[in-house]
């Protein structure tokens, strides 16, 4: 009969369980829940913006990198939307049947890092370097604004326990963090040096 | 069999369900431009979140894995999936043990119980695994391995299992011991077991409960209810790297817990030649850092604005043999220094798949480090690069080379050829959650890249992938792996998740090939369920698999043409006290004249030497065997060393020198 052994802390004898024990989670929590919720209306604004490069821009570094946020984060979208499915919970924060409002009742907040409705109107409107410019900044704050809900998540008591979760948003953070420095080596460079 | 498509087919109901809620909140979102309302329901697959994604079309000038391989369609099951497979033999499965599967009975879980009604099954001792393991994927996935004698210790996030490997045939598990925390990475040395933790659940007492969401509230002062933020850090939470005592095999004891800032992803034990009474653990983190008022001096900040970041380094952990207790980080090398500025973030990543207009981006981690003592180095596989460290000090490595890949996503591991001027990088694309070697999945892209090293100095080679596409639902890509001690040949075993496991011939390394393979059809059909080997590893003359999801797996070799029984026979000589696979021993084979054999049979292969002399050399040996290593007999073998060797000096290749060098060696004083 195998043993099922629970060491203690360093130093403390350990337990010995029964051999019907199961294998259990540590609590859900609702701060991931609302993570997940958050970060895919996070998400689908990056979806968002990147599609408009292909009509506003003819830089082609910037369709790449476009092309590439667009699949991470598309990738991202449903991989969220399985967490929460497979969890029992709904995939958005809204009250049902009423999308701008919370379940409590309040305004939607904006995510962290989120471009306002003026900032989207305005690179609506932006093209060619204009346009750059905005989608770069924008974006960079939009990353940005995805690390701050990262460091949120793993600051909250009880938070980021669950493996996959944790996995996820180790990943984006990684991911998000790499992008940011190449959209600022973007930035600074002007566009006639956009060659190698 | 059946369970599965209803399981498939209950998720499509429910999806119906789930996406009023999806297109609710893509109207919702404060940017978006009014649209028409889009239709209330639409159960396909593009609402569907368990659906798997579509994969790309190739780019343009790629090629994809083969679509008429055995390996592509095989069907899917937990444990009664299709196999197939050559030049291995599968011999046993030791399923997952109840202490590591989420418990059936869960009833004080409402979420899992609106799942499952969701998805029409009524109760959770009904539940289908597969929807039971999509609810805790990798809680309970199966991670690394190590080795020890009789016993192998199977990592998990939540714990390790320890198995009696004394007839591998009939491998039994002895203990399971519980203690989650993620992923689970294990290094065994003598009495001590190591092990990584990551995750925020880690609790010093090796607990399950992790934390509770809100830490017992003091009454809050009038007014302030609402401000209240209370900060997550726990003093007994525990991310680093444990120690245990395993003297008492069925009763481990936890004798240390070095904290780390960012945790510990995987680890590498590292043993200094010079020093008896202390091993060495280097830890690689890849997690968010902690903060300062839960682990004192942790940072998360950017270099120039913390140049006491705990981002842009590894650290060393010295564990005194004698008393474990006492085991502390001891250093934490800026392995991505820049020697002339002094920048702590000198190494940039440049690589990423086919775009080369894309700029660098700073590689702030290793993910994981293959130490070769034998050697004096290390190849560390650092999320954007891949590196060639001096170890001859284990506590300060110095970085003497890095290079960057255009086709690579995140550089995972390494391991060096015997002979150590090989180096062979796997390229973790997509993290390893995602189905990356599809028809469409361009060869270049998650696969393992070989590079020649000379004078401590990396050049690119060649890229070895699966040969054999996988399904959409099917995780895959390239994964842990060991050399498999063939004499005059590199060999190594390597897992690619649900991709099976494929062993390779590297010799050549402008032309790695396969040379024997094991695969299993994908859990589920219709939604990606997270399994496959984690590690697939050569130990003692046997090939264990860590399947994630379904146990543990043991194979054997079987001759083809591509590998003889001979040659597997000597690869069997080869005996380890311990395995951890990270830390690489070189391999040394007995002059046996099995491995002559094996040689021979090489030799025959390449060519490498006219069939007369080669059935010369067997009847000679088969004569020495015979007759019990009669002295005319061996004195016969002796006679035949000179003319190999002046063969060996006018070989057609490199490899085939060694092999006659070698088998000189062994005919000059053989052993039975």
């Amino acid at each position: 009969m195998p043993a099922v052994v629970q060491p203690g802390a360093p130093g403390k004898p350990s337990k010995t369980l029964p051999p019907s024990t199961k294998g259990t989670l540590p609590p859900p929590s609702r701060a991931d829940v609302e993570f997940m919720q958050g970060m895919i209306m996070h998400h689908e604004q990056a979806v968002e913006m990147t599609a408009l490069i292909s009509s506003h821009t003819e830089n082609k570094y910037l369709q790449s990198l476009g092309a590439r946020i667009n699949s991470s984060q598309s990738d991202e979208i449903k991989f969220m939307q399985r967490w929460l499915a497979a969890r029992g919970e709904p995939v958005s924060m809204a009250m049902p049947g009423m999308p701008d409002m919370d379940v409590s009742g309040n305004p939607m907040p904006l995510m962290p890092g989120m471009l306002t409705p003026e900032q989207m109107a305005a690179l609506r409107k932006a093209k060619g370097a204009e346009f750059d410019q905005l989608f770069l900044t924008g974006m960079i704050q939009h990353h940005n604004g995805a690390l701050t809900m990262v460091k949120d998540l793993f600051d909250t008591a009880g938070a980021g326990q669950d493996a996959d979760l944790f996995n996820f948003a180790t990943d984006a953070d990684n991911t998000q963090r790499a992008e940011i420095k190449i959209m600022q080596t973007m930035l600074e460079k002007k566009p006639s040096e956009e060659k190698r | 069999m059946n369970r599965v498509p209803s399981v498939a087919f209950r998720v499509a109901v429910a999806t119906i369900f789930l996406c009023s809620g999806l297109n609710r909140m893509r109207a919702q979102a404060p940017t978006t431009p009014p649209r028409a309302q889009e239709p209330e329901k639409k159960p396909d697959a593009e609402t569907n979140p368990f659906a798997p994604q579509p994969a790309p079309p190739l780019p343009p000038g790629m090629t994809g894995a083969d679509v008429n391989d055995p390996r592509f369609k095989l069907t899917p099951g937990m444990y009664d999936a299709g196999e197939a497979s050559m030049g291995i033999k599968h011999l046993l499965l030791v399923k997952k043990p109840d202490a590591f599967q989420l418990g059936s009975a869960d009833p004080d879980n409402p979420k899992v119980q609106k799942t499952l009604s969701q998805l029409g099954v009524s109760g959770t001792s009904k539940m289908p695994k597969p929807l039971q393991l999509v609810i805790a994927q990798l809680a309970f996935g199966n991670s690394d391995f190590a080795f020890q004698g009789n016993h192998l210790f199977q990592g998990n996030f939540y714990g390790v299992n320890i198995f009696d490997i004394s007839n591998p045939a009939n491998a039994t598990l002895l203990t399971s011991l519980v203690c989650p925390g993620g992923q689970g990475d294990v290094s065994v040395f003598k009495n001590l077991l190591f092990m990584s933790v990551e995750m925020p659940n880690g609790r010093l007492d090796c607990g399950a409960e992790g934390f509770p969401p809100e830490p017992p509230a003091p009454p809050p002062a009038p007014g302030e209810e609402k401000k209240r933020r209370l900060p997550a850090a726990q003093k007994d939470r525990f991310r680093g790297v444990r120690i245990f005592d395993i003297s008492d095999i069925k009763n481990p004891k936890q004798v240390a817990a070095v904290q780390t800032c960012r945790g510990s992803h995987t680890h590498t034990l590292v043993l200094d030649p010079n020093d008896k009474d202390n091993v060495y653990i280097y830890v690689s983190g890849t997690s968010f850092v902690r903060q300062a008022e839960e682990l004192a001096g942790c940072s998360g900040e950017a270099p120039d604005k913390d140049p006491n970041t705990a981002l842009f380094r590894i650290e060393v952990i010295k564990v005194p043999v004698a008393t474990p207790a006492d085991a502390k980080v001891v250093s934490s090398p800026r392995v991505f220094i820049d020697a002339r500025t002094g920048a702590l973030n000198g190494l940039t990543n440049g690589g990423s798949h086919g775009k080369d207009e894309e700029k660098p981006a700073d590689t702030n981690q290793c993910h994981d480090i293959t130490v070769y003592s034998a050697i004096g180095l290390a190849a560390g596989a650092c999320s954007g690069n891949g590196i060639i460290l001096d170890i001859k000090d284990p506590v300060h490595p110095k970085r003497v080379d890095a290079v960057n890949d255009p086709n690579y996503s995140y550089w995972h591991s390494a391991s060096f050829s015997n002979d150590g001027t090989k180096v062979v990088f796997t390229d973790e694309w997509g993290g390893g959650l995602g189905a990356r070697c599809r028809p469409n999945d361009p060869m270049k892209w998650g696969a393992d890249a070989l590079f020649n090293l000379k004078d401590d100095k990396l050049t690119f080679a060649s890229y070895y992938k699966l040969p054999s596409a996988q399904g959409d639902t099917e995780n895959c890509v390239a994964h842990n792996g060991s050399l498999i001690p063939v004499p005059g040949r590199d060999i190594e075993v390597q897992a690619w998740y649900q991709g099976g496991i494929s062993v390779v011939d590297f010799t050549d390394v402008m032309h790695p090939f396969e040379i024997a393979y094991f695969d299993r059809g994908p859990i589920d059909p219709k939604m990606l369920v997270l399994g496959g080997d984690w590690s697939a590893y050569w130990y003692n003359g046997t090939i264990y698999g860590s399947e994630i999801a379904r146990g543990l797996d043991v194979f054997e070799l079987t001759p083809t043409k591509f590998l003889t029984q001979n040659e597997i026979d000597a690869a069997k000589t080869v005996h380890v006290a311990e395995l951890n696979v990270q830390n690489q021993q070189k391999l040394e084979w007995p002059a046996k004249l099995v491995v002559a054999k094996a040689y021979a049979d090489q030799l025959e292969r390449s060519q490498g030497l006219p069939a007369d002399r080669l059935a010369a050399l067997r009847a000679a040996i088969q004569g020495a065997e015979t007759s019990h290593m009669n002295k005319g007999k061996v004195a016969k073998l002796k006679s035949m060393a000179p003319s190999l060797e002046k063969s060996a000096a006018a070989a057609k290749s490199p490899a085939d020198a060694a092999r006659l060098h070698a088998l000189a060696d062994i005919l000059k004083h053989p052993s039975a």
